[in-house]
């Protein structure tokens, strides 16, 4: 739409009534556009997106000068960068642990663990989610003991756990399942109760049993809000899962920080935490790229 | 597909004869019962194009929510060729005032979900759809997202929807309400020249007199608080109507007779002691509102 709008002839203006009422169609510009023009045209409509881009990298570039600053002239007001490692520091760190077969087992075992967890919680939440919002009765059971659950943190089920599960193993994909599971099921319903009742209507008089409606419309009307649950399950299911493998773990990521502070490895503490923050933001991006795919209906 | 027997038996439609006797409808609320339409009788003839036409607030929606099937009456039935009316059905097709076209399915899929329903297979819905949507004029735009169509075009797939089902009757509550003035116009003459070729039976609602004779065979006029018909006007306008009778002396004088029907009613809606025909045309401030834009 946007493109044809920028080479509108002023015939268009006095189309008919009727014509009008169709889209615009797309006509073709009547000269051959130049590169530079094309250039400028792109430009126009990516400028927003460009701007973007250039802010993010500067502010990127800022951080990483005061961080090596920081560190290396040692500054202490109120908080103490004495011990802290410089960016260098941890980029020669990086550079060895990705051929350290340890560090990539604790990177894999931690993407498995969220993996594990963060699923078994989705395939659980949203179907729990859709029955609930649907189901008056199935609500008032479960409402009250999820609400009561809810606001418990999965640290504090680390002892709890522990007891529950016989491997260390599962009682962190216990911890983890239940850091995203309440996030994907409040969402999911809460989806469920903006459905517009307008589309149940119009599909039950177009022949739809209540099966369908449930396929065909409840569903797809709760998606985006189950993705905004996906979205923010995945981020508490990183959240918990680190502070399991801290507390409880011998593999992992989290596991992986903290025994470098034991170590007094300072430079793999930051190490740790940046993979912790990349693989927390590759895995929520995918997740968005996932919702796009399934919802293409959507103005992304 | 059904949209064919329709057509084939266009000469001689005896289905979609809808049969509203000794109606009632009472809303239950804090308040107590809040009977929203009394005492109503009202039929469509298979093939006819009726509307119900009255003030805001009468009980035109309740009234056609109860044919749909989504409302059971107090008292009184709703039968559809002699069969009581139970719940919704994709025998009698539904046009909301508010878009209801499903986000998620494109204009086709949307077109296509009442065979679906049915089992029908996808080739076949495919191809019926593409022919309903061509009647529409809407075959370019088949593969777009409702969230791209402009509000004529979003009712315009809805009445194709509603129709590829094959009811016996379409339902149509302000379906039009929402739109501009010129779009309203193409809207009727689309919607007219669908009628005339699947004949099948109408019941139109409205608070639009000029849209209520333009598109009628017949015209109910509705009265306020309790909602009961206060009377039945033949259009007796021949066929296929044009834009340019809407200025002949035969429309005028109609529009006219409604339009002091509607006046009382509204009058009396929204004043409750105020009845005073005297007022007609005058630009009285009534509860904060004008009185020429209430009517
Ligand atoms: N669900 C409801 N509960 C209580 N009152 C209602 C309900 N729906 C409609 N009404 C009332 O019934 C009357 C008729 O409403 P409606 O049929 O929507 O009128 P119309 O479509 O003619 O504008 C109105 O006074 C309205 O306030
Ligand atoms: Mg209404």
């Amino acid at each position: 739409m946007s493109s044809s709008a920028l080479v509108r002839h002023p015939a268009e203006a006095e189309a008919p009534a009727a014509a009008a009422e169709q889209a615009p169609a797309v006509t073709p510009p009547h000269q051959t556009a130049t590169f530079g023009a094309m250039a400028a045209r792109w430009y126009r409509l990516n400028k927003g997106r460009l701007r973007a881009i250039a802010v993010g990298s500067i502010s990127l570039i800022v951080f990483l000068v005061a961080w090596h600053l920081l560190t290396k002239y040692r500054v202490v007001f109120f908080v103490r960068f004495t011990n802290v490692p410089s960016p260098l520091a941890v980029y020669d760190s990086f550079k060895r642990a990705i051929h350290d077969p340890m560090f990539l087992m604790h990177v894999a075992l931690s993407c498995r663990r969220i993996l594990l967890g963060f699923t078994l919680a989705a395939l659980v939440a949203v179907p729990l989610g859709l029955v609930m919002g649907r189901f008056k009765l199935i609500h008032e059971m479960i409402f009250p003991v999820s609400e009561v659950l809810r606001p418990i943190p999965a640290i504090a089920w680390v002892p709890m756990a522990i007891m529950l599960w016989p491997t260390n193993e599962q009682s962190i994909v216990f911890i983890t399942f239940l850091g995203s599971f309440f996030p994907i099921l409040v969402n999911t319903l809460h989806g469920m109760t903006l459905v517009d009742p307008v589309l149940v209507r119009a599909a039950r008089c177009l022949g739809a049993r209540e099966a369908a409606i449930f396929r065909e419309v409840y569903f797809p009307a709760s998606l985006p809000h189950i993705f905004t649950g996906l979205t923010v399950g995945m981020g508490v299911a990183w959240v918990s899962l680190i502070a399991a493998e801290m507390i409880s773990g011998q593999y992992g990521i989290g596991y992986f920080t903290w025994e470098a502070y034991s170590l007094v490895q300072y430079s793999d503490i930051a190490l740790g935490m940046i993979a912790i923050g990349v693989l927390g933001l590759t895995s929520s991006l995918l997740i968005r790229a996932i919702g796009r795919l399934v919802m293409p209906w959507g103005r992304a | 597909m059904n949209l064919i027997d329709t057509k084939s038996a266009a000469a001689t439609t005896t289905k979609g004869h809808v049969d509203v006797k000794n109606f009632s409808l009472s809303y239950e609320t804090i308040d107590g019962s809040f009977e929203a339409v009394t005492d109503t009788q009202i039929h469509v003839k298979p093939g006819e194009f009726v509307s119900i036409i009255g003030p805001s607030g009468c009980g035109k929606s309740t009234l056609l929510n109860a044919v749909a099937g989504f409302l059971k009456p107090t008292t009184g039935t709703v039968t559809v060729d002699g069969e009581l009316v139970k719940g919704p059905s994709a025998e009698r097709g539904m046009v909301f005032q508010q878009y209801s076209l499903f986000p998620w399915k494109t204009v086709r899929e949307n077109v296509e979900f009442g065979m679906k329903m049915r089992g029908m297979d996808r080739s076949q819905r495919e191809r019926a759809a593409r022919t309903l949507l061509g009647l529409a004029g809407l075959e370019a735009f088949e593969k777009h997202y409702p969230d791209r169509l402009s509000g004529g075009m979003k009712q315009r797939v809805g009445i194709v929807r509603a129709l590829a089902t094959g009811p016996k009757v379409l339902l149509l509550d302000e379906p039009f309400g929402a739109l501009d003035a010129q779009t309203r116009v193409i809207m009727q003459q689309i919607l007219t020249n669908m009628w005339q070729r699947l004949k099948i039976s109408v019941l139109f609602v409205t608070h639009d007199i000029d849209e209520a004779i333009f598109l009628s065979d017949r015209v109910y006029c509705m009265t306020a608080r309790p909602g009961s018909i206060k009377a039945e006007i033949p259009i007796p306008l021949e066929r296929p109507r044009q834009q340019s009778m809407m200025m002949s002396s035969e429309f005028l004088a109609l529009r006219r007779g409604l339009m002091s029907l509607i006046r009382e009613e509204s009058l009396k809606a929204m004043g409750g002691e105020i009845t005073d025909l005297g007022m007609q045309g005058l630009n009285i401030e009534l509860q904060g509102q004008s009185l020429a834009d209430v009517l």
